[in-house]
């Protein structure tokens, strides 16, 4: 499909949501990029996952369905599988994260080094 | 054990179905209602515990309350991120005593949280129910626990039971 065959209606207010997915995927990555410790990093990346991903499919759903001449709607699936599984990836990282922190072998590796030299890890 | 009809589940199964083959002919109506009922059959024998989703208008109030929440974050990490060139977040733990019990509420408490920018779900202490939050930007603790008690969890206590 060229862009030349899209009605301005719907090329418009599609290349929008895109570059707002887009800028919203960029934010999330400055994020990880700024943010100085794995705590806060955690956080950054879901502005990519759900707003910007959001955009990106309502993006491809406009498109799909004026190209298909009828409603094209399953790229909600991929918003309701990323809703299921991006959490439990977090919250697998998160307790990692934790765990890490409540052995005494911190995130950041130099704050709080090991007494026991390196090779005593299980 | 024996229970009665679920309808909602297979309902859900082939509705997913006819939406993953983008069709709605017949033969993928057909297809798809042999898997919506086959596969809760399987299912249960891993996952005994039944979910039964009630309230369909409160379930729907809750999805609109989420997509507005997960908007607000979005923009409100945004600026976090972009104001990290002055200072960074405030990051820190918070602990949410919860009333809600019931399992399937619970995971959906979690993903709710952890899905909404700024928010992850930390640990349950299955003992005292209390929900270990992690926050971005941790300024006022009464606001989240009002958010997380209120605005989610009495909900999913009346869908869930």
């Amino acid at each position: 499909m060229t862009p030349a065959e899209l009605p301005l209606w719907a090329a418009l207010p599609a290349s929008l949501l895109l570059v707002t997915g887009g800028l919203l995927a960029l934010l999330g990555s400055i994020g990880l990029l700024r943010f100085n410790n794995f705590y806060a990093r955690i956080h950054a990346p879901t502005l990519a996952n759900t707003l910007g991903a959001g955009c990106v499919l309502l993006a491809s759903m406009l498109i799909s369905s004026v190209n298909a001449g009828r409603p094209v709607i399953h790229e909600i699936l991929i918003t309701l599988f990323l809703v299921l599984t991006s959490p439990v990836t977090t919250m697998l990282l998160m307790r990692a994260a934790m765990f890490r922190r409540a052995t005494g072998r911190d995130h950041k590796g130099t704050e709080a080094p090991p007494p026991a030299p390196e090779t005593d890890r299980p | 054990m024996k229970q009665h009809f679920q309808p909602m589940l297979p309902v859900v199964l082939l509705g997913l179905w006819l939406l993953l083959n983008d069709s709605l002919a017949w033969h993928q109506w057909l297809i798809g209602a042999a898997l919506a009922l086959a596969i809760p059959k399987l299912a249960n024998t891993l996952r005994p515990l039944p979910a039964r989703p009630r309230r369909l208008v409160v379930a729907i109030g809750l999805v609109w309350h989420v997509l507005l929440d997960v908007i607000r974050s979005n923009i409100a990490v945004g600026r976090i991120i972009l104001g990290t060139v002055r200072q960074q977040p405030q990051v820190g733990f918070l602990k949410i005593p919860l009333d809600m019990r019931t399992p399937h509420g619970l995971a959906v408490l979690s993903i709710i949280i952890t899905a909404t920018p700024g928010t992850v779900w930390a640990g349950h202490d299955q003992d005292s129910n209390e929900l270990t939050l992690h926050v971005l930007d941790l300024q006022d603790e009464e606001v989240w626990l009002r958010t997380i008690k209120e605005r989610y969890e009495r909900p999913l206590m009346e869908i869930f039971g």
